[in-house]
């Protein structure tokens, strides 16, 4: 996994509350493998591709945004299935950090483990991060997760939240297995405990 | 100061606890369905065990056509590929697994508790944000991601921050035809699509006392759709009940020392909850969605919200969207709304009560538009078969299928086509959740079977005296 340390790019405002990972990545491709070679197209799809294939009005379709690699979001970005395609679906349009002011748990989770920084922001910095971006197209937003900082067009500065482990992840780019591997010891010890503590249930 | 009920069991699943907040949890149980088979093959690429077989249940659901008993019967491609990929795999790795032949096949979180592999007091998880599902038994169950499919598959472990707690009170006595789901659609108007995120919810209280199992797994199902990935609800007579001679349940004096350990599972007194909701079980009405979240659920009788009487504007411009998307206008009432096809199972409502409810409308009438009936599980369909239930619903005009997730996902074969508008069991009303363009209205069994016959959304109450 890439780790992440800082990272300035144009920003995309994504002006959908509750855009749950069926907007973010539908159902139906998600047999397909995430090497497809189209599989950056899923991203969003029926927001930014009509019924008939041909690109809607939609900001990531707009040549200012295209090159766009933070996503500045809604409230409750990601909620609903736990579909980690949702996260590949970023990674693979080189998205690599989603604003928002909350965020579905699971998509939370998979974006961490998937090298996409989550950052909540309060709602009315949101807001006010995506008019910016809506009257600028192609401004950039800089982040920096060592000192959780989120520098905006205006050079407005916001800092935010992460755990202490979710941080440490992404800095480092590490692969939870593993990490789990060095507890093999602790893990063995406890497995034979709590199947004797419940051996009703083995 | 006493623990909750989730405190309980997530402290008796800690291997290790790092300084930064990170718990290493033990896992006692893995379900796996199809979307996920090819992550046996992912492992062996990157030379990694399977820890625990004997812990993983698998079952095919997401991509199981409704209308066919044998693989071969599955069209070839994507699907089939799916299906025939977890049967290999889980034959491989010597996975207890339920193929589409086994009459004990069905949708992922109705075979974990018809099994008896979901049991009070344990850690379960799946890649499925339904897994929720599961605490209605008193577990903590919770959805995950690939890679933490795989992190499980490889450790029996997982990283997780422990949640807040929240505790949902429900008072007094549900009413006549009030079931569980109007009492989570209820819940999540309350509290909203992410008013849970962040928080394990334990419901309580004589309302949810008094429900069945079903009702029960249908509250924790949706518990999901109001940001939390974990519901759950202390283990009493009726869970055990519920258990007690199910196929991989305890048993002899294992089943004692069970049934012991779960009666002491409950949060204590004086347990600190960081949230508290209380909801009037008897206020709670039919209840039906019209927007594109499921928080945007009111009772059946009441006339659509006014997008303009909303403080927020983001929620304004949100709302004024749903209301484009499902072509509905404020002030309209739902029972004003004719549907196109009703779809009665899915996860959240294809047990034997919910076809029960489902047959108990359908008896003697027909179904005016399109309509699909499918078990959550074969076991589900024989149960359902033997009590006569399919020829009720056969000779209502309504197509009784074979287990699977059906139309909920609308990647098996059973989807709605652009710009029509269901009455549907299922958990999720988000755009193009059954089909590209389609327009989901969530209702509970016999609410979705009353839009059947009449073919357009009413309060089930009502229509006795109507019919």
């Amino acid at each position: 996994m890439e780790p992440f340390t800082t990272f300035c790019a144009v920003a995309v405002p994504i002006d959908i509350a509750n855009c749950d990972t069926d907007q973010i990545i539908p159902a139906r491709f998600l047999r397909r493998h995430w090497t497809d070679p189209d599989y950056d197209k899923f991203l969003l799809h029926d927001h930014r591709f009509g019924e008939d294939g041909n690109e809607k009005d939609f900001a990531f379709n707009r040549d200012a945004f295209r090159a766009g690699r933070i996503f500045v979001a809604d409230v409750n970005w990601g909620c609903g299935s736990s579909r980690e395609d949702a996260a590949r679906v970023l990674v693979a349009n080189g998205v690599r950090a989603v604003i928002a002011p909350s965020f579905g748990d699971i998509h939370y989770a998979n974006c961490v483990r998937n090298g996409i920084l989550p950052i909540r922001l309060a709602s009315d910095d949101c807001a006010a991060l995506r008019r910016q971006l809506n009257d600028n197209p192609g401004a950039e937003i800089a982040i920096d997760l060592e000192t959780q900082s989120v520098t905006g067009p205006d050079q407005a500065r916001y800092e935010f939240a992460i755990a202490a482990a979710d941080k440490h992840r992404l800095l480092n780019g590490l692969d939870d297995i593993a990490v789990t591997m060095e507890y093999a010891e602790a893990i063995d010890a406890f497995e034979t405990g709590h199947k004797a503590r419940l051996d009703w249930a083995y | 100061m006493g623990s909750t009920l989730f405190d309980k069991i997530w402290d008796a699943h800690v291997i290790h606890e790092t300084e930064d907040g990170d718990a290493l949890l033990y896992i006692d149980r893995h379900l796996i369905h199809d979307l996920h088979y090819w992550c046996f093959g992912a492992m062996k690429e990157k030379g990694l065990a399977i820890r625990n077989p004997g812990q993983l249940f698998a079952t095919p659901d997401h991509s199981v056509p409704t209308t066919v008993r044998t693989i071969a019967e599955i069209p070839e491609g994507e699907m089939r590929e799916t299906v025939e990929g977890l049967q290999n795999y889980a034959e491989e790795f010597g996975i207890t697994h339920f193929p589409i032949t086994d009459e004990r096949h069905g949708i992922v979180h109705v075979v974990g508790p018809e099994q008896g592999i979901t049991l009070p007091g344990l850690v379960l998880v799946c890649g499925d944000s339904h897994t929720s599902t599961h605490g209605a038994l008193g577990c903590i169950s919770f959805g995950i991601g690939t890679t933490e499919v795989m992190h499980a598959l490889a450790t029996q472990t997982l990283w997780q921050r422990k949640p807040k707690a929240m505790r949902v009170n429900v008072s007094g006595r549900l009413g006549f035809g009030i079931g569980g789901k109007d009492v989570i659609l209820a819940v999540i108007r309350e509290i909203s699509a992410a008013g849970g995120a962040g928080y394990a919810i334990e419901y309580a209280g004589p309302a949810i006392e008094a429900l069945s199992m079903e009702g029960r797994l249908t509250i924790c199902n949706m518990t999901i759709e109001a940001g939390s990935r974990s519901g759950i609800i202390a283990p009493d007579e009726t869970a055990i009940d519920y258990v007690r001679g199910r196929p991989y349940a305890p048993e002899g004096a294992k089943w004692d020392a069970a049934v012991r350990h779960w009666r002491t599972l409950r949060s204590d007194a004086d347990a600190r909850f960081d949230k508290e909701v209380d909801l009037d079980g008897g206020a709670i009405q039919p209840m039906v969605t019209w927007g594109n979240s499921p928080q945007y659920a009111l009772p059946i009788g009441e006339p659509l919200p006014d997008p303009a009487g909303e403080s927020d504007p983001l929620v304004r411009a949100d709302m004024e969207a749903a209301y484009a998307y499902m072509d509905l206008a404020p002030g309209m009432v739902m029972s004003d709304v004719a549907v196109d096809t009703v779809f009665i199972g899915a996860c959240t409502n294809s047990r034997i009560e919910d076809m029960r409810a489902a047959a108990d409308v359908a008896r003697g009438r027909r179904a005016r538009v399109r309509t699909l009936v499918v078990p959550g599980s074969g076991l589900v369909k024989r149960q359902a078969e033997l009590e006569g239930l399919d020829k009720v619903f056969a000779d209502a005009g309504m197509e009784w299928r074979e287990p699977g997730c059906s139309m909920c996902v609308a990647m098996n074969g059973d989807a709605l086509e652009s710009g029509q508008r269901s009455a549907s069991t299922s958990n999720r009303n988000f755009r193009g959740r059954q089909g590209l363009g389609s327009r989901t209205h969530l209702v509970s069994p016999a609410m979705a079977a009353a839009a059947s016959v009449t073919g357009r959304f009413i309060d089930v109450r009502q229509l006795g005296t109507e019919a």
